[in-house]
């Protein structure tokens, strides 16, 4: 059953390659740059004064690498290690990134006071 | 535009799972829950525009993370779960513990150091999904993933090690002055280069991964080149270059994933894009483009310039704590320019002191803040906050030009090239031509500064001999306390 996927999905993958494949990276390619532009549009309205909230904020928010990391982890063969200890340290490394810069950010930005 | 995002989602959902064995409900509430996290980054960054809304605006953000993370979590095998769960408490802990211990005036080493671990983690995922992939027939590597997994270890680990350097200059355990070798940009070019090579290289043999360690190996260094040519005065800009690289790197490791992650693509574009504006910022600060920064190195160590040679010939007019508190009485507006000297002195504290004496003796205080002032954008405002100074007190360059000539007293406490009015018409000056505070313009001038010598940019200050300014030697924090204390015996 197992064997009968395999060689049906290997089928189907090279089935799909060249038109899907492309069509898939065009769709992600619009959202990168979609994403960019909104991204430059919205990033160019925070003051001054909050840059380095920004930053720190913005960090956490590159802690997303995290899901990559989970994905890799999730779907890999049972007892492979490498891929084990190199997901690990990447959960690790990324998680500092998201409750360190989110923790950081709010520390800093409750300070931010009117008169 | 939301609309399209969806429909995109939609298409890509069902070409995905002609290649992958995993529920199609699954996959369909993971693309939701992503776009929901997309959604609530773009929210929280938005309410990011106002100080009043920036820490819900955070903890939107927030609760976006932690969406995509759950959404993730459809977990096969319980092994994988005690890796998983491990990891995450261990990272959490240190994230945690880091976040809360940080004292305000280290914050740009505790940017630069998250920066560095998200580049690496990028790294690290690149590692694994390649290894994991090259066994899986049913998967195989197509050229355009070889080709951005390369590309996403040449950004991850240039942010890393290159971060790595920047918060050790900004911790003072490598010397701040920027270095510079002949051959260092052909050397760049030529790593840089052959990383890129490398990446293509994978990308048409999938069987190659000893490309992806020799790329690692060259862009650790080139990382390491990059920011050692970094004085600490441009700082700013590398810290916000580096906060870029990381979003990059986010970015390009969606795409080696099968199918690209649409969530890490997005929240590193608005990574990606979030740096670049404030380098692109720093950079204008500084009237001078990203490639003279980088490869300019400008300059000799920081601007608290301890060890700089003095002139004592030069007609310099000091002032002491009792005269300054003097002139102090009854004045009706005074600006103050922090820099650098105030984070080096924590002096912060004691200008909040200053402040509220000034505010109660009727005087109107306001804080001229600088771009690149600092080591990190945003530097002076996170420190004056922290000492609960309004923020509608602190006025940026276009909003406190005009306020000098109306101000009986600018009070520069550890500021210098910032400053410096060479700037405005010394074509000889390295300089020229940077939008500089004109503190010059206010009837008297206070320069609160332990020595005479020059700033960053190596230039000596006339501002200091100028008739109207008078100085106040000493450490910013010391020389504030002992101006407070005679404003309050007068």
């Amino acid at each position: 059953m197992t064997a009968a996927w395999n060689t049906m999905s290997v089928l189907l993958a090279q089935d799909a390659t060249p038109t899907t494949r492309s069509a898939l990276l065009i769709a992600v390619l619009f959202i990168l740059v979609l994403a960019s532009l909104y991204g430059f549009e919205i990033i160019q309205k925070v003051p001054a004064t909050l840059h380095t909230p920004l930053m720190s904020g913005s960090n956490a928010i590159s802690g997303i690498t995290i899901v990559g990391a989970l994905i890799c982890i999730i779907h890999m063969e049972p007892g492979h290690w490498i891929v084990t200890i190199l997901g690990f340290l990447a959960i690790v490394f990324a998680m500092i990134n998201v409750v360190g810069g989110f923790l950081v950010t709010d520390r800093m930005l409750q300070m931010f006071k009117r008169k | 535009m939301l609309s399209l995002l969806v429909g995109l989602d939609h298409s890509m959902h069902t070409l995905a799972t002609i290649v992958r064995p995993m529920p199609l409900w699954v996959e369909l509430i993971q693309d939701i829950a992503y776009l929901v996290a997309a959604v609530l980054f773009i929210f929280g960054i938005k309410q990011l525009s106002s100080p009043r809304t920036a820490r819900r605006g955070n903890m939107t953000a927030g609760v976006g993370m932690l969406l995509a993370i759950v959404a993730t979590l459809y977990i096969q095998n319980a092994m994988s779960l005690v890796w998983i769960i491990t990891g995450m408490i261990v990272g959490a802990a240190v994230g945690a513990v880091l976040a809360i211990r940080i004292q305000m005036t280290a914050m740009p080493q505790l940017v630069a150091l998250f920066n560095g671990f998200g580049g690496l983690a990028s790294v690290l995922v690149v590692g694994s999904e390649y290894l994991r992939r090259s066994d899986d027939i049913t998967l195989p590597i197509t050229f355009d993933q070889g080709l951005t997994m390369g590309l996403s270890v040449l950004v991850g680990c240039v942010t890393f090690t290159g971060s790595m350097v920047a918060y050790g200059k900004l911790q003072g355990l490598i010397a701040g002055r920027p270095r510079q070798w002949s051959g260092q940009l052909i050397g760049n070019a030529l790593m840089f280069g052959l990383s890129v090579i490398a990446s293509f290289w994978i990308g048409m043999d999938n069987t190659a991964g000893w490309t992806l360690l020799v790329i690692a190996a060259l862009s650790s260094v080139l990382g390491v080149t990059l920011t050692i040519a970094i004085g600490g005065a441009d700082m700013p800009v590398m810290v916000a270059l580096l906060n870029s690289y990381s979003g990059i790197a986010a970015c390009a490791t969606g795409f080696i994933l099968d199918p690209p992650n649409k969530a890490l693509i997005v929240s590193g574009a608005l990574v990606g894009a979030s740096g670049i504006i404030l380098t692109s910022i720093m950079c204008k600060a500084m009237n001078r483009s990203l490639a003279n920064v980088l490869f300019g190195g400008v300059g000799t160590d920081d601007s608290t310039g301890a060890a700089g040679q003095q002139h004592d010939d030069r007609p310099v007019r000091t002032v002491d704590a009792e005269e300054l508190a003097m002139m102090l009485d009854g004045v009706r507006k005074v600006i103050i320019v922090p820099g650098y000297g105030m984070a080096v002195a924590q002096a912060q504290h004691a200008v909040r002191d200053l402040y509220h004496l000034l505010e109660k003796a009727g005087t109107e205080v306001y804080f001229g803040i600088h771009p690149v002032a600092g080591r990190m954008p945003g530097h002076m405002n996170v420190l004056l906050a922290e000492v609960d100074i309004p923020y509608d007190r602190l006025l940026d360059l276009d909003q406190c030009n005009p306020e000098f000539e109306t101000a009986e007293i600018a009070m520069v406490i550890g500021a210098n090239d910032v400053v410096n009015p060479a700037a405005r018409h010394d074509k000889s000056s390295p300089i020229y031509g940077m939008p500089i505070l004109n503190v010059d313009k206010a009837q008297t001038v206070i320069v609160c500064k332990r020595s005479l010598a020059a700033g960053y940019a190596g230039v000596e200050n006339e501002l200091f001999i100028a008739p109207n300014t008078l100085m106040f030697f000493g450490d910013a924090k010391k020389s504030i306390g002992d101006l407070s204390k005679a404003l309050t015996e007068q």
